[in-house]
């Protein structure tokens, strides 16, 4: 399954800036809980950490190598 | 349309001015709401009112003769977002685009200089808001031009990589590492990814040339 950004709903405060600037509608608000929907349209642009006021929202990145 | 007094005392440059003058000022305003994606502002056009954020989130924004964009900065509620423009008389330096639903105060030039000019100390808020602004960029001059922050994320991924097969990091949390803004790490990111060292692969950092990183991380060390 494709992953998708992380949310801690402790320190979300449902402001809903992250719905309003995924571009690919892939967040919505269900029931005060923030839900990321349609994860394969997810391009993972990290908008929606950048904009979270709260940290709540993060895009972490994995590290790993190929070269060798 | 009725502008908020309490938005408008919350904005720098007239944080902590007594009332009459705060709704003296108020009657100079107009409001302007803006749809996700529109562009509020272009590069190099002439700029005729100073715009506050009062709520959304508005990116900023120049664009390389090649139509590579560079964000500068995403603006969020109380930041001005082109008062370099107005007080100096030149063009917009930068773009500002709607990345949501957006409200923005604005006042005409001429109406802001008759402000000043009847409200001294409003200037004078005015000066240190602009102060800090130059201090921002200072810092901002100082991370690109001294820090070397693409060398220092270099060290943080090769750092990251060598502690367990499975370390996650997040654009902020390389910035912390690094003592930058966040914006200067995405930054860093795609020139380490011009140089062929790494690729974004979604939500992977594929180190592809751990040498060449390595060498680059070495510059800093």
């Amino acid at each position: 399954m494709k992953r998708m950004p992380e949310i801690n709903m402790q320190q979300c405060n449902l402001c809903g800036l992250c719905v309003e600037v995924c571009k690919c509608g892939a967040i919505v608000i269900q029931n005060q809980v923030i839900v990321f929907t349609k994860a394969e349209l997810c391009g993972w642009c990290t908008i929606c950490e950048a904009v979270c006021p709260t940290g709540a929202l993060t895009c972490p990145y994995e590290i790993v190598i190929k070269d060798e | 349309m009725v502008i908020d007094i309490t938005a408008l005392s919350k904005l720098s440059y007239f944080a902590g001015l007594p009332a009459p003058e705060l709704e003296y000022a108020r009657q100079s305003f107009f409001e302007k709401n803006v749809p996700r994606n529109e562009v509020i502002f272009i590069e190099e056009e002439p700029a005729d009112s100073l715009y506050f954020l009062v709520s959304g989130v508005v990116k900023l924004f120049k664009t390389s003769a090649q139509g590579k964009e560079q964000i500068i900065s995403l603006a969020r509620p109380g930041d001005v977002l082109n008062d370099i423009s107005i007080f100096d008389g030149g063009p917009n330096e930068v773009s500002a685009q709607a990345v949501s639903t957006v409200a923005l105060y604005g006042i005409k030039k001429d109406r802001l200089e008759g402000l000043m000019q009847k409200y001294p100390q409003m200037t004078g808020r005015i000066v240190r808001a602009l102060a800090a602004h130059t201090r921002q960029l200072i810092t901002l001059v100082e991370d690109l031009s001294f820090k070397h922050v693409p060398g220092r994320v270099a060290k943080i991924l090769l750092q990251t990589v060598g502690t367990d097969g499975n370390q996650r990091l997040t654009q902020q949390e390389m910035a912390n590492m690094a003592g930058t803004a966040r914006e200067v790490v995405a930054r860093s990111l795609k020139s380490l990814e011009e140089q062929q060292l790494i690729k974004m692969e979604r939500h992977n950092i594929v180190i592809v040339d751990k040498k060449g990183l390595q060498r680059l991380a070495e510059e800093v060390a």
